[in-house]
């Protein structure tokens, strides 16, 4: 969900490909240094995915130099190309293809050069890690001497084809990643981990309830070197030492007084609260095709529950304001975006604020990150020419960062007499997926709405399916129906702030749509794997996959114990990236517990196999996670699962064992692999459970209790 | 909580001292006024590993623990395991695995695996597992990590 979400603002760019098409100049994309590097400058950032290396690997095989040669520098504004949004999967379809057409033409354009200056022609030069040779052997030329001349200050033209899959050396091949050696010697890598002198911390108090006003702040000495800020609702401390801006914080919270309010819907019944907010409805899909009878149908209500990113590091900014100049350096997704929110809320020129990435604590999604770069800047703005850093406790990571919507979907659908699927009918019911900022007048930054006079945040979007679409991604079968329709019904309400989380609308709906295959087949008596093979007729990839996985696990697999069952599912992550299909082996006793699984999937192209194979399994891990334990818990007023024993995840005990393959297709175009697991997973883990226990799960997470339910 | 207390321990080898605050943890004296950066904040409340050091060769998070129960002992966090230069053995598993997708456990996860290999050399996946179960991670990079406290016991033995 970006750049397709944002071509809008480009107008009638040139069809150039990738990124490419938001910023053709080449010297935006790559230089060279006379000392023999070559530093790539994308727009995309690194979130704990690999997409450094991964770009890396792109830029030394198009420019034909060793890895070790590559820089690739964080993204920053304005430097860096404005990519969007690091979301989507869409890291190396959009950076990656941009970067390699650049690297491309670079290449071309210096040789020419080369050739030029040693009285040769370009086909007559030949390149040896940046270094050009004449017909002879002789150097006659390298990027590295090049360096200084204007070559890349020009446009892409898209003229140069990048170099042929069958060649390819480095991309293409598992490259370790080049972050993993700071983190594994505990190097100072991390924003938390950075210090200028002088600086200053920052923590937020929070208000006892998502409606409050603060109404006044007792008094009482802080600890030496910390100071209150307060402006509305929004209140901080500020202090010399980092212990004693936690010790401030603490004794703050005990002094303000708030007049809350209930505003929170009722946990326990959150299809009523679904089903009654007021919606705008909209139409997904809608096939109406010559269709027979239905011979066997069924109706079927799937809701899940809201859900946290949960990263085990918490949010973390530092801000700089200096003469009406704010710089902050952040680990947010997408810095353009959160430059249009900082400046629309402190009311200073986009231009006059200055935003560096640093890497950050594992992200799957629009986390709190963009918020506390907020909160830095408050901070900062009170303290003009120090260095100020936000960071997040445990409970703002849990109970304030933006979730990820709860919803419900309802499945009707029938197979014919012949067992063939005949008519598909869905409604969708939840919030957006998406509160990015920078995409509407008013920003999304928590801080914001506390802020006097308070911004109005704005209610959750969903992007358009084109674009990868949010509470809709994957709602609409990749299977063979003749008649079908997918209406979409997004909450007009958003009384806890939702946004994107790794997945978006795919862990439901994949869920829901395999876990009717599923039953659709037994109605009918067919075998699950075949039943969707026949309704998968002009995808052959996802044919092979699921074929793979099916495969891998021994399918059909008989339960060895009692109360053991596996189950199988497939997808297309937002029916147009990667395919992915799960098996998992559930063991229902007191609780259920996912003991393997088995995943096959067609990533297209894959720069780095090793890291997509971490990315897909980190995800099936994670999907894990969400199937078995995980969810939001409130009251009225409050998120209450705002430590790890009220939000329990997946811990190494609980971990299952993982099997993967990836499919070769080094001639398809890449597809990004950090989402197509999650929604298989899922649905996989709740066919695993009907096939132990005879129950189909209706209601995430799979625990004794919801589980109960379905029972009766 | 402004009174200062003199504390004076070893950190990965070498002496060290500082005057510090009532009230400050361990984990606040290593990141602050003795500035590493190995030892991380996760939740303050002992449920996640990411602030795990050993202290006497135990692994004890850091989070709640009073910089003064170290007075006296002996601290090691990631930081004293190994360098780039001269890596644990840990330490080069867990790059041979790629061990490890956004970092962050990762600290916290290798002072528990070198008390475990310090206790038992050739333990089996469970007991891995069972030294791993104070620590999240999130990425899902968990079945890597088994793999690669495995691979160094391997590498470690005689």
């Amino acid at each position: 969900m970006n750049l397709a979400f944002n071509a809008g603002a480009h107008g009638n760019a040139p069809a150039l490909p990738g990124s490419l098409s938001v910023e053709p100049r080449l010297s935006r994309w790559l230089s060279f240094s006379a000392e023999g590097h070559v530093t790539v400058t994308p727009g995309k950032v690194e979130i704990g995915q690999g997409i450094l290396t991964a770009l890396a690997q792109i830029a030394a095989e198009e420019l034909e130099v060793a890895l070790d040669r590559v820089r690739v520098m964080p993204a920053s504004t304005p430097n860096s190309p404005n990519e969007g949004v690091t979301s989507g999967s869409l890291s190396v379809q959009e950076s990656g293809t941009a970067i390699r057409h650049a690297c491309a033409e670079a290449r071309a354009i210096h040789l020419a050069a080369a050739a030029a200056r040693g009285g040769l022609r370009p086909e007559q030069v030949t390149l040896r890690d940046g270094s050009f040779l004449g017909p002879d052997g002789a150097v006659i030329g390298s990027y590295w001497t090049q360096a200084e001349a204007a070559l890349l200050e020009v446009e892409a033209r898209g003229d140069v084809a990048p170099r042929p899959a069958s060649s390819r050396q480095v991309a293409g091949h598992s490259a370790p990643r080049l972050d993993l050696p700071d983190k594994l010697f505990g190097r100072p890598r991390f924003l938390h981990d950075w210090r200028w002198p002088g600086m200053l911390h920052a923590r937020a108090v929070r208000p006892p309830a998502r409606r409050a006003t603060l109404l006044d702040v007792a008094d009482g000495a802080l600890p030496a070197g910390a100071d209150m800020l307060r402006d509305g609702s929004f209140l901080a401390v500020i202090a010399v030492e980092e212990w004693a801006a936690e010790a401030a914080a603490a004794r703050l919270a005990r002094r303000a007084r708030w007049k809350a309010e209930d505003s929170l819907p009722e946990e326990n019944d959150l299809s009523a609260w679904l089903d009654g907010t007021p919606a705008e409805p909209s139409v997904v899909a809608e096939r109406i095709g010559p269709a027979l009878p239905p011979a066997h149908s069924l109706s079927a209500c799937f809701t899940r529950p809201f859900l946290a990113h949960a990263s085990i590091g918490t949010c973390c900014a530092v801000a700089l304001w200096r003469e009406g100049l704010l710089e902050v350096w952040t680990h947010s997704q997408g810095l353009y975006n959160l430059r249009a929110d900082l400046a629309v809320t402190l009311g200073l020129p986009p231009e006059r604020v200055l935003l560096r990435h640093v890497e950050g604590p594992g992200c799957y999604g629009h986390n709190g990150a963009d918020d506390v770069a907020l909160d830095a800047a408050l901070a900062a703005r009170a303290h003009p020419g120090r260095h100020v850093r936000a960071l997040w406790s445990r409970a703002e990571e849990l109970g304030w960062g933006p979730l990820s919507p709860a919803g419900l979907i309802r499945i009707e659908a029938g197979i014919d007499g012949s067992g063939q699927l005949c008519h598909w009918n869905a409604e969708l019911r939840g919030n957006g997926h998406s509160s990015r900022p920078g995409r509407a007048k008013d920003p999304t930054l928590l801080a914001a709405a506390h802020l006097d006079p308070p911004f109005r945040l704005p209610v959750a979007i969903d992007a358009p399916l084109a674009g990868g679409g949010g509470g809709q991604r994957n709602a609409v079968p990749g299977y063979s129906i003749p008649a079908l329709r997918v209406t979409m019904h997004r909450l007009q309400d958003m009384p806890i702030r939702s946004s994107a989380l790794r997945g978006l609308g795919a862990l439901l709906n994949v869920w829901a749509i395999e876990s009717v295959m599923d039953e659709l087949a037994a109605l009918g008596g067919q075998d699950p794997v075949e039943f969707r093979l026949r309704h998968l007729p002009d995808d052959a990839r996802a044919r092979a996959v699921l074929r793979e996985a099916a495969a891998m696990c021994g399918w059909p697999r008989r339960a060895a114990e009692d109360g053991v069952g596996t189950g199988i599912a497939v997808a297309r992550y937002k029916n147009s990236g990667a395919w992915c299909a799960v098996a998992a082996e559930v063991e229902a006793q007191d609780v259920v517990r996912c003991r393997r699984l088995w995943i096959a999937a067609d990533l297209g192209e894959v720069i780095n196999p090793d890291g997509a194979a971490n990315q897909l399994e980190g995800g099936a891990i994670q999907a894990t996670s969400i199937a078995l334990k995980e969810a939001v818990r409130f009251d009225r007023r409050a998120v209450t699962s705002d430590s790890w024993e009220a939000y329990p995840v997946l811990r190494f005990s609980e971990v299952p064992a993982v099997e993967l393959r990836l499919l070769p297709r080094p001639e398809e175009k890449p597809l990004g692999a950090g989402e197509a697991s999650l929604g298989p997973t899922i649905a996989a883990i709740a066919g695993g459970i009907h096939a132990a226990l005879g129950i189909r799960p209706r209601r995430l997470p799979f625990t004794p209790d919801t589980l109960a339910e379905a029972m009766e | 909580m402004t009174t200062a207390l003199s504390v004076a321990f070893t950190l990965n080898g070498l002496p060290v001292a500082l005057e510090a605050p009532e009230g400050m943890t361990l984990l606040q004296a290593l990141r602050g006024p003795l500035e590493l950066s190995g030892p991380r904040f996760g939740c303050g409340a002992e449920a996640c590993g990411c602030c795990m050091v050993a202290l006497d060769g135990e692994p004890r998070p850091s989070c709640t623990l009073p910089v003064e129960a170290a007075r006296g002992r002996a601290v090691e966090t990631v930081e004293g395991l190994g360098s780039p230069e001269a890596p644990h053995p840990l330490q080069e598993a867990f790059l041979a695995e790629q061990a490890g997708q956004c970092g962050w456990c990762l600290s916290g996860i290798l002072v528990s695996a070198a008390a475990l290999l310090r206790r038992d050399p050739d333990p089996d996946e469970a007991a891995v597992r069972a030294a791993l179960e104070p620590h999240l991670c999130r990425c899902g990079a968990q079945n890597r990590m088994l793999r690669a406290v495995l691979r160094a016991a391997r590498a470690m033995r005689p």
